[in-house]
C-alpha cells in the first residue's frame, strides 16, 4: 500500500515519531488487524477513524502494550518503530512497563483511582519512584495545570477524584498521564461519555497539549478528528484504507472508501 | 326458566361466558395468593429464628441476672459457676475469646490477604481455578477435625520448640483456627478485589506500574470496604468458633492474655457446661445462656460494623 | 525528549520494581502452600494413624469401654438420620424464602428487614443455634434429646446456605426468561415452577450440598442441646419391635453423631482412643470432601453446559 508521509503531504517541519510497520494483530483466532502501517509525526495530532469494530482501538492500545494484559492476544507480525531510539516497542524483549512509561494514555470513561486528586495526578510518578515532596508537589501542579485543571481545584488536592466533574475527571485523568513527560499520549474516544462543553474543553487541551508531546487519538466523531488533528487515519476491518493531512482526507479523500465514509453514505 | 349458564344462546346475555371465565380466573388468583402467603411465610420464618434467639437467650439470662449482679457478670476475676463458692465474672472467659482469637487473626488476616491479593492480580486463570475450590474444601473441613489437628499434631510440634508449653493452650488452638479462617478472608477479600472494574487497572498499567503497584495502589483502595468486610467476618467466625478451642485449648477458665496458656472460651464453655448433665433451669444451666447473649451482641456488633463499612465506604469506581 | 540516559533511569527503575512483583508473587505461593500444606499433613496425619484401624467391624460396632472393639455405628446411623431431618426441613424452607425474595417480593421494609436479617443469620456462631435449640426444641417443644431436636437444629443453621444459594442460581437466569413465560400469560407461580426452578435446580443443588457438608461437620450445637456421647444402640427402625413402633417414632431416640463420637474419642487420654479418633475423623473428613468436591463438580459442569 502506498502511504504519504508527512513531508511529502507537505506539512512544515514533521519529524517522524513513530512508525507502523505491517502490523499484524490476533485476538485469538480473530485477525483483527491485517498489515496495517501508517507514520505517527512528533508533535502533531493523529487521529483515527472508521467504523466500530474495524480496529482503530486495537491499534491505539498496541501503542502501549495494553494488549499484554490479557491471555490470547497476539502481536503476529510487523512491529511498531519509535524514534529517535529506533525500537521495535512490540519486540518481546522490551517491557511493556517501559513502552507504557514513555506512552501514556487517557481512557473512554474517565477512571479517576479511588485516591485524592494530587495522588492520581501523582500516580506516575510514584511508579517512578519519585519520593521526594518538593518535586512531587512542583510536578503535580504542572501536570494539573498542563491539563487546564489546576485552576479548579488547586484549593481541594485532597479530596477524592471521583468527586469532580465528567469533563474535571476526564482532564484530571489527562493530568495523569502527562505528569511523567511521556513521548507519546494516546486517547481511546476521551469525550464519547461527556456532556458538548467539557468535550470542547477537552478538545482545546488535546490541541494546546501537542506543544508538550505527540498525540494519537481514537474517535468515532468525524468532526472532532477534523476539528484537532493534523493527521487523519481512516481503518475499515483491521485494515488501513487511507492516510494523509486531515484537511486533505476531509476535503479531497483519494480512495472511494473514505470519501463513503465521510460523507457519511457508508458507517 | 332462562338458558342454563352450561349453555349460552344467543339471546342470553354474554355475560355467562365471561363471568364463568373471571370465576376461573379468579380461583387462578386464590391458588397464585396462597401460594405467595406461603413462601412469604418461609422468606418471614428467617425473622422468627432472630426473634427466637433473642427471646431465648434474654429469657434465660433474665433469670440469671435476678441471682447473679451483672457487675459481677461483668467485673469479677474468677468464673467457678459449678463450685460451691461460685463466681461469674465473664471477663475470664472474655480473655480466652480475645486471646485465641487474636492468634487467629494474626495468621488469618495476612495469609488471607496476600492469597487474595495473589489470586487476583497476580495468578493465571489455571492456578486460581485449582486455588480456589481448594480454598473452599479448606473451609469446609469441620472444625472438630481441625481441633484433633491441633491437639495431637501442632501442639506436640510447638513442645518441641518450646517444651514449656503445656499440653492444652490457646496457642495451638489459635493457629489452627487461623488457618481455618484463611479461606474465608481470602475468599471475600478476592471476591472484593475482582469486582473493581478492569477499567481501573486498565488505567494503573497504563501509567506504567506494575502489578504490584496496581494491586497496593489501585485495587485495596478500590476494594477497602469488601476487605474490611471480609476482615470482620474473619473475627465474628473465630469469636464464634468452638470446637477447635474446646479440644485443644483445656477448657479451664484461665484469665489470661497469654497465649501459650491453656483457657477456656466463651463458646468452649458453653460445650463444657452442656456436656455435664445439669439440670434445667439450675443456675449453671442459665450462665450458658448468659454466655450466649454476650457471645451474640459480640457477633451482632462485628455485623453491625460490618453493614456500616458497606454502607460508609459505597465502593466508588 | 528521550534520552539515552533517562531511558538508563527508567529501566533501573523498572527492574527495581519487578523484583518486588516476583517477591510478592512468592509470598502469595507461599501463603497458598500453608494452606495446602496444613491440610495435607493433616489429612496425611490422619489417615496414617486412622486408616489401619478401618475395617468393616468399625462400622459395625458400638463404641465401646474398649477401645479396639469401639465402632461407629450408631454415629454414622445417627450423621444419616439427622441429616435427613436437615435436608427435608430446610430445604424446602431455604429454596421456599429463596424463591420469595427473588420472584414475589416487593421493594419495602418488610422485604429490606427479612434481608438485612438474613445475612445476620448467617453470622451467627453455630453453638447460638444450639443454645436456641436448647431453650426452644428440647425444652419448650419437649422433642428432648432427640434427633428430631438436632436435624431442626441443623436446618436452621444452613437454612442462610441455602437462601443465599437458591437466589443467586435464581439471578443468574436471564430476565428475558421470566418475561418470555410471562408473556405467554404465564402466573407468577408458573413462570416459577416451570422455568424458575428447573433452571435453577443446579446451582440451588450445589448450594444444599455445600450446607449439608457443613451440616454434617457441625459439633458444638450438637453438644449444646445435650446428645449423649456414649449410645450403644440404633433408633427403632419403623414397624419393627413390639409393641411396633410407628412410621416416626425413630425421630424422638437419642442419638449420637460423627463429630461428636470423634470429639468423645479425642478427648480421652489413652492412645488407643486417640487411633479411633483419627479414624472417625478420616471418615468424617472423607464424606465433607466427597461432598464438597461434587458441589464443585456440580458447579463446574453447569458452568460449562449454560446455554445462554
Amino acid at each position: 500500500m502506498q502511504l504519504q508521509t508527512g513531508l511529502e503531504a507537505g506539512i512544515e517541519g514533521a519529524v517522524l515519531k513513530a512508525d507502523v510497520r505491517e502490523l499484524d494483530f490476533h485476538y485469538g483466532a480473530f485477525h483483527a488487524l491485517k498489515r496495517v502501517s501508517m507514520p505517527i509525526h512528533d508533535h502533531m495530532v493523529t487521529s483515527l477513524i472508521g467504523p466500530s469494530g474495524c480496529g482503530k482501538s486495537t491499534l491505539l492500545r498496541c501503542f502501549n502494550r495494553m494488549h499484554d494484559l490479557y491471555p490470547g492476544n497476539r502481536y503476529s507480525g510487523g512491529g511498531i518503530v519509535l524514534y529517535p531510539d529506533n525500537t521495535n516497542l512490540l519486540a518481546p524483549e522490551v517491557d511493556p512497563i517501559e513502552v507504557r512509561m514513555r506512552i501514556s494514555m487517557v481512557f473512554q470513561k474517565p477512571n479517576p483511582f479511588p485516591k485524592s486528586i494530587y495522588e492520581n495526578a501523582a500516580y506516575c510518578l510514584r511508579a517512578r519512584g519519585m519520593r521526594n515532596k518538593n518535586e512531587l508537589d512542583d510536578r503535580v501542579e504542572s501536570a494539573l495545570k498542563g491539563a487546564a485543571l489546576w485552576n479548579e481545584v488547586s484549593g481541594r488536592l485532597k479530596e477524592l477524584g471521583a468527586n469532580l466533574s465528567g469533563g474535571q475527571q476526564q482532564r484530571l485523568c489527562i493530568a495523569r498521564a502527562l505528569a511523567s513527560d511521556p513521548e507519546i499520549i494516546l486517547f481511546d474516544e476521551p469525550t464519547s461519555a461527556l456532556d458538548p462543553i467539557a468535550t470542547a474543553s477537552i478538545e482545546e487541551l488535546i490541541i494546546e497539549l501537542k506543544e508538550k508531546v505527540t498525540i494519537l487519538i481514537v474517535t468515532h466523531n468525524m468532526q472532532q478528528a477534523a476539528r484537532i488533528s493534523d493527521f487523519t487515519a481512516y481503518m475499515y476491518l483491521g485494515e488501513m484504507v487511507e492516510f494523509g493531512v486531515t484537511d486533505q482526507i476531509f476535503i479531497k479523500p483519494q480512495k472511494k472508501a473514505t470519501e463513503d465514509y465521510i460523507t457519511g453514505r457508508f458507517g | 326458566m332462562s338458558a342454563s349458564a352450561s349453555e349460552p344462546s344467543l339471546s342470553a346475555p354474554i355475560g355467562t361466558g365471561v363471568s364463568d371465565r373471571l370465576s376461573k380466573k379468579a380461583s387462578r388468583h386464590v391458588k397464585e395468593r396462597i401460594i405467595e402467603a406461603l413462601l412469604f411465610s418461609a422468606a418471614a420464618f428467617s425473622v422468627f429464628v432472630t426473634v427466637a434467639i433473642v427471646y431465648v437467650l434474654v429469657k434465660e439470662s433474665w433469670i440469671f441476672f435476678q441471682t447473679v449482679p451483672i457487675t459481677d457478670f461483668l467485673f469479677d476475676t474468677q468464673w467457678t459457676p459449678l463450685f460451691d463458692d461460685a463466681h461469674y465474672g465473664i471477663m475470664v472467659l472474655l480473655s480466652g475469646t480475645l486471646t485465641s482469637s487474636g492468634v487467629a487473626l494474626l495468621v488469618a488476616i495476612p495469609l488471607g490477604t496476600i492469597i487474595a491479593l495473589y489470586l487476583s492480580e497476580f495468578a493465571g486463570f489455571k492456578v486460581r481455578e485449582i486455588a480456589k475450590p481448594f480454598l473452599e474444601l479448606l473451609g469446609g473441613v469441620p472444625t472438630i477435625v481441625y481441633g484433633y489437628f491441633a491437639l495431637t499434631f501442632l501442639t506436640p510440634i510447638l513442645q518441641k520448640v518450646y517444651p514449656d508449653l503445656p499440653g492444652f493452650n490457646l496457642l495451638s488452638a489459635g493457629l489452627v483456627m487461623g488457618i481455618m479462617i484463611i479461606p474465608y478472608v481470602a475468599s471475600l477479600s478476592e471476591d472484593a478485589m475482582r469486582a473493581v472494574p478492569m477499567a481501573l487497572r486498565e488505567g494503573s498499567y497504563a501509567m506504567g506500574a506494575t502489578r504490584l503497584q496496581t494491586a497496593l495502589w489501585v485495587v485495596t483502595p478500590a476494594a477497602t470496604s469488601g476487605i474490611a468486610s471480609a476482615y470482620i467476618l474473619g473475627i465474628s467466625r473465630a469469636v464464634g468458633e468452638t470446637m477447635i478451642l474446646a479440644v485443644a485449648a483445656g477448657m479451664q477458665p484461665n484469665l489470661t492474655f497469654n497465649p501459650t496458656e491453656p483457657g477456656a472460651t466463651i463458646t468452649s464453655n458453653i460445650v463444657q457446661v452442656a456436656l455435664g448433665d445439669l439440670p434445667h433451669g439450675s443456675i449453671g444451666y442459665q450462665t450458658i445462656f448468659a454466655a450466649g447473649l454476650t457471645l451474640l451482641l459480640m457477633t451482632l456488633a462485628f455485623n453491625l460494623l460490618g453493614y456500616w463499612l458497606r454502607k460508609r465506604f459505597r465502593e466508588v469506581y | 525528549m528521550m534520552q539515552a540516559a533517562d531511558l538508563a533511569a527508567i529501566r533501573a527503575i523498572i527492574t527495581r520494581a519487578k523484583r518486588w512483583d516476583m517477591f510478592f508473587s512468592l509470598l502469595g505461593i507461599l501463603s497458598l502452600m500453608v494452606g495446602v500444606l496444613t491440610f495435607t499433613v493433616l489429612f496425611v496425619d490422619m489417615a496414617i494413624q486412622g486408616v489401619p484401624r478401618l475395617s468393616m467391624d468399625f462400622f459395625t460396632s458400638f463404641p465401646s469401654r474398649r477401645a479396639e472393639n469401639a465402632g461407629i455405628l450408631s454415629a454414622w446411623v445417627g450423621t444419616v438420620l439427622v441429616m435427613l431431618v436437615t435436608a427435608l426441613s430446610a430445604v424446602p424452607l431455604g429454596v421456599a424464602a429463596g424463591v420469595y425474595l427473588e420472584e414475589y417480593a416487593p421493594k419495602n421494609w418488610m422485604t429490606d428487614i427479612i434481608e438485612i436479617n438474613i445475612s445476620n443469620l448467617a453470622g451467627i456462631p453455630s453453638i447460638v443455634y444450639g443454645l436456641l435449640a436448647l431453650g426452644l426444641f428440647v425444652y419448650y417443644f419437649g422433642f428432648g434429646q432427640s434427633i428430631l431436636s438436632a436435624g431442626l437444629t441443623l436446618a436452621l443453621l444452613i437454612l442462610p446456605v441455602i437462601i443465599v444459594a437458591t437466589r443467586e442460581s435464581i439471578r443468574a437466569i436471564p430476565r428475558s426468561i421470566h418475561e418470555g413465560s410471562y408473556a405467554c400469560g404465564a402466573t407468577t407461580w408458573q413462570t416459577v415452577s416451570d422455568h424458575i426452578l428447573p433452571y435453577s435446580s443446579a446451582g440451588i443443588l450445589t448450594g444444599v450440598i455445600i450446607g449439608m457438608a457443613r451440616a454434617i461437620g457441625e459439633t458444638a450445637p450438637i453438644i449444646t442441646i445435650g446428645a449423649l456421647t456414649f449410645i450403644a444402640f440404633l433408633p427403632t427402625a419403623p414397624f419393627a419391635g413390639d409393641p411396633p413402633a410407628g412410621l416416626f417414632d425413630w425421630i424422638f431416640a437419642p442419638f449420637t453423631v460423627m463429630p461428636i463420637q470423634m470429639f468423645n474419642w479425642t478427648s480421652r487420654p489413652e492412645a488407643a482412643f486417640t487411633v479411633n479418633a483419627a479414624a472417625a475423623g478420616f471418615v468424617l473428613v472423607f464424606m465433607t470432601l466427597a461432598m464438597n468436591g461434587l458441589a464443585i463438580y456440580v458447579r463446574y459442569r453447569l458452568r460449562k453446559n449454560i446455554k445462554w
